[in-house]
């Protein structure tokens, strides 16, 4: 049955099929520049590694890293597969997004999930946000990595995010153990990257480095791309927790006493496992509301990752355990 | 909700927004001059400080802060947990701010003397560098340094931030004497601006804010100057067509393009390009993007080109305007900067990465130093680690290149280490040393092949590397016995006969070593050109310099042999005293005893002499020439 969403993601998909007409130069000279950066690292890739893979998480930054992706090597189709590193308890909105886009584009993609996580039931609610991503997305990516002998993967990190990112390298140098180590990255200097490896290590790429979040939306805006709605303002059943509006987004949410659930105008500023994500009520039903409540809002968008509230430092730890 | 006026009023602004495009610009001062004060200031005050960064920044200026009172905007920068700890920043960290006019991509680059790489790093993407002072200190050391370094990586625009004019009173008097103590060593550089500004970062004066304490200053504030600087693009467009391709893009039988970006100048359909490296020429059929064909693209922007022929073209090609070619050359001039802990040496092989061009590369000779503190030239015989040496190079293949005055992307390159595969050196290519198009190898009416065939045998390279005692003498002398008995004609090379005559004029440090090796190397390749098989023993500790050796000759001519004996197996034999020597203090940079010996990683013959005797070790060395076809 075609949903709104799926002819949305049909008639961008149109944009790659046919010979595409004379487009909108009008785009913020800013973000041109953005854009040609991302398709020269993107190119770069394809052309030095052997089994590049990009990671798509189905977040709004992986869709534009996809996009360029599609634009970087028209009319050929990129030349490496997507892979997702589907923990079992993103949303189910996510899912279809993802099956729909990619479906719709006939790109390649891999869902890999960590097996072992799976029998041993891992799940957010009883073992935690930290173990539940320890096992399901480091785990399960360096299990996915290993097993497609990857030697570079597409990641769609901002060195706006996080303090620790703001000095990650474009071409981030992994060891043969996927690991990431602060002291051996390589200077990166004008566009020359150093592309040589050694059998078994990688390099993990990321070609939004540049990029902030308004950079991000004001791109989704200005060139129509696809996003899973739930990144726009619906009336959705939350529970709050901890302080914290969770969506009840299947049955595997169980309630605790004295909670109920309420239906509130919500959405996401980020996407990831639905117990580990953090709503916020807003307004923004349409991407230019996003936009204007962008400027005029100020929370950094990790504030919704619970995982990361533990540490200040706890993304550079992530890293170094070889997480995004 | 937001009014409708409001939000037509937004929308507008945001598509006004980077009208400017993107500026890039590097701060550098010394740890204390206030660098990551005043970036924090830009930050906070372009309103991009997020609410929840500000409360973790006043959650962590009071764990780690060093301002005494008020918010410590440094602590916004310093990424990572180590770094914070030690209170100083020793990395590129990159930042992001938008006004309305432009998006800034600030690198933050480290003050601290051991760390030139960074800086360079930073600046080599870099529009601008504010090179900051503190007024109560004046013009450094470090100041002469990073303004050295500015411009050596091609920044043309530098602006003098005076900065902690709050703690000097705000007066003039101590900023214009600062100005002309800056202007005397900037002046003469090739900086096209030079903007002096008194400012205080703590206190945002001359920052967004006109300073209202110093009402004499008459000049842009920070943020004017910045938003309205131009930004080098219209530079690389003035410039030639250059067109490094990447990518060949063959998604079918009937499209054959060539993705890359438009380093400089810019191309229209119908024009006529070049190919650098062959001279073979086209004419630009059309310009493909994702979002339509375009009549006309410039610098910057990243396309797919489509010539009206069939031409023979591949990732490491440059396209370029036929009447303004780059040069073409295997030999030129470039300032290098070091990397890494291991020195430069000069004649040791290393790749170099310039466009999508990758080729091995030896340093032909390191002409001399520049030291950036003084700006004077001081003679050197190798790089070390932040060192900057002005040296001439060599390439395997001549490779397509501009000037880096005239054009930073196509005019510099990296060099890698073949081994660790490390960044270790940045280089800025300062003039070609010849035109490789108008030299042509004179062609040979003998070649190698007809010479080895009247000798009815294949030339070869027998290398036996190991430690001092090993017995590669020993094994060589019995299989060029066995060979000239069997009718072969061959050479030795060894310490005994090379040098007392061709290389009797190196030592045994580790740039005579690797220089003794190249030589030796070069002397066998003639031999395997005369068509000889050609046994080479030597201690050649280095694998870079065996490396090189191997690259000399042609595809499976040569053999390394790995003598293999334990190192108190030599000390045991020590047939020439040498270890005896060695230990007593009379001989140094002895291998395996304070000078390294690296084994050969995946050698043709690996020969274990503990479990060998020196006849068998031979035999097994003659096999090896039959099994690979080199005597029948």
């Amino acid at each position: 049955m075609p949903t709104p969403e799926l002819t949305a993601i049909e008639t961008y998909a149109r944009r790659f099929k046919d010979r595409p007409a004379g487009a909108s130069r009008a785009r913020a000279s800013h973000l041109k520049a953005l854009e040609a950066e991302a398709i020269h690292i993107m190119r770069e890739v394809a052309a030095e590694f052997e089994r590049p893979v990009m990671l798509y998480s189905i977040g709004k930054d992986s869709t534009v890293m996809l996009h360029l992706a599609m634009k970087a090597f028209w009319p050929s189709k990129p030349p490496f597969p997507l892979l997702h590193i589907d923990s079992l308890w993103e949303f189910q909105a996510m899912g279809r997004f993802r099956d729909g886009l990619v479906e719709t584009l006939s790109l390649d993609v891999i869902v890999w999930v960590n097996e072992e996580g799976r029998a041993r039931k891992i799940n957010p609610f009883t073992d935690g946000a930290a173990l539940h991503t320890q096992v399901m997305r480091t785990d399960g990516l360096l299990q996915a990595l290993n097993d497609g002998k990857y030697d570079a993967a597409f990641g769609g990190g901002r060195r706006d995010e996080e303090k620790s990112r703001a000095k990650e390298r474009i071409f981030s140098f992994r060891n043969s153990a996927h690991a990431w180590d602060p002291r051996s990255q390589r200077p990166e200097l004008w566009r020359t990257f150093n592309t040589r490896i050694r059998k078994g290590e990688s390099i993990r790429v990321f070609p939004l480095s540049n990029w902030t979040e308004v950079d991000v939306w004001q791109y989704i805006l200005e060139e129509q791309i696809p996003i899973v709605p739930l990144y726009l303002a619906d009336e959705r059943p939350v529970v709050k927790r901890d302080g914290v509006l969770i969506m009840v987004d299947d049955e595997r949410m169980k309630l605790k006493p004295g909670e109920a659930i309420e239906m509130k105008k919500i959405r996401f500023r980020t996407l990831g496992c639905y117990p580990l994500t953090g709503a916020v009520e807003s307004e923004a039903e349409t991407l230019e509301d996003i936009v204007l409540e962008m400027l005029t809002v100020h929370t950094s968008e990790r504030a919704g990752r619970l995982i990361d509230f533990d540490e200040t430092g706890s993304m550079e730890k992530k890293k170094r355990e070889g997480y995004f | 909700m937001i009014e409708t006026s409001v939000r037509r009023d937004i929308m507008e602004r945001l598509t006004r927004a980077g009208e400017g495009g993107v500026l890039r610009f590097i701060t550098c001062g010394s740890v204390d001059d206030g660098k990551s004060t005043l970036i924090g200031r830009l930050l906070y005050d372009s309103k991009l400080l997020l609410e929840d960064q500000i409360a973790i920044l006043e959650r962590d200026s009071r764990r780690h802060g060093t301002a005494s009172d008020g918010i410590d905007f440094a602590l916004l920068l310093d990424g990572l947990e180590a770094e914070r700890e030690q209170g100083i920043t020793i990395d590129v960290a990159y930042r992001f701010f938008n006004t309305e006019k432009r998006k800034f991509i600030v690198a933050d680059t480290p003050g601290h003397e051991q760390y030139t790489r960074n800086m360079a790093t930073g600046a080599s993407t870099a529009d601008l560098a504010i090179i900051l002072v503190d007024v109560r200190k004046g013009v450094l050391t470090q100041t002469r340094r990073h303004t050295y370094i500015a411009n050596m990586m091609g920044i043309r625009h530098a602006v003098l931030a005076v900065n902690k004019m709050d703690l000097a009173s705000y007066s003039p008097a101590h900023f214009h004497r600062i100005v002309s103590d800056y202007l005397q060593i900037a002046e003469h550089l090739g900086f096209s601006t030079i903007t002096p500004i008194p400012i205080s970062a703590q206190f945002g004066d001359n920052i967004f804010q006109r300073s209202q304490a110093m009402s004499w200053y008459n000049g842009p504030t920070l943020m004017e100057h910045l938003e309205n600087v131009d930004n080098s693009t219209e530079k690389k467009i003035a410039f030639a067509f250059r067109f490094p391709v990447q990518w060949v893009n063959r998604p079918n039988l009937d499209f054959r393009g060539f993705s890359g970006s438009i380093a400089a100048g810019s191309i229209a359909r119908d024009d006529d390009i070049v190919v650098a490296h062959s001279g073979k020429s086209a004419k630009v059929k059309r310009i493909v993007t994702a979002e339509g064909d375009l009549e006309h693209a410039s610098a910057g922007e990243a396309i797919t080109l489509v010539l009206d022929r069939e031409i023979d073209i591949a990732r490491g090609d440059m396209l370029a305007d036929p009447q303004s070619r780059p040069e073409v050359s295997d030999q030129f001039a470039a300032e290098i900067l070091w990397m890494t802990e291991e020195e430069m040496l000069p004649s040791r092989s290393y790749l170099m990465k310039t466009g999508g061009q990758i080729v091995p590369v030896s340093v032909t000779s390191l002409k001399h130093k520049l030291n950036v503190n003084t700006f004077d030239k001081e003679p050197g015989t190798a790089l070390k680690l932040n060192e900057i040496g002005v040296c001439t190079l060599s390439t395997a293949r001549p490779i397509a290149f501009d000037v880096y005055d005239d054009q930073r992307e196509t005019g510099s390159f990296i060099l890698i280490d073949r081994f660790s595969n490390q960044t270790v050196g940045a280089g800025m290519i300062e003039f070609s040393l010849r035109r490789a198009s108008n030299i042509h190898t004179h062609a040979m009416d003998m070649d190698k092949t007809q010479r080895a065939e009247l000798k009815g045998q294949k030339p070869a390279v027998l290398w036996f590397t190991g430690l001092s005692g090993a017995g590669k003498s020993t094994v060589a002398n019995l299989v060029e016995r066995k060979l000239v008995e069997a009718g072969r004609h061959t050479y030795s090379l060894d310490g005994d006969n090379v040098r007392h005559g061709l290389n009797r004029d190196l030592g045994f440090t580790d740039a005579d070593r690797v220089e003794n090796i190249r030589r030796i190397g070069e002397v066998a390749k003639l031999m395997a050109d005369a068509g000889l098989i050609v046994t080479c023993s030597f201690i050649s500790p280095f694998r870079s310099e065996r490396q090189m050796v191997r690259e000399l000759m042609e595809e499976g001519e040569f053999i390394e042999v790995f003598v293999d004996t334990p190192l108190e197996v030599c000390i045991k034999r020590d047939p020439k005293g040498l270890y005896k020597k060695a230990h007593a203090g009379e001989i140094k940079n002895f291998t395996g005893f304070d000078s390294p010996y690296e084994a050969p990683e995946a050698p043709e013959l690996h020969l274990h002499t503990g479990e060998l005797s020196p006849e068998n070790a031979a035999e097994q060395v003659i096999q090896k020439l039959i099994d690979r076809g080199l005597i029948g």
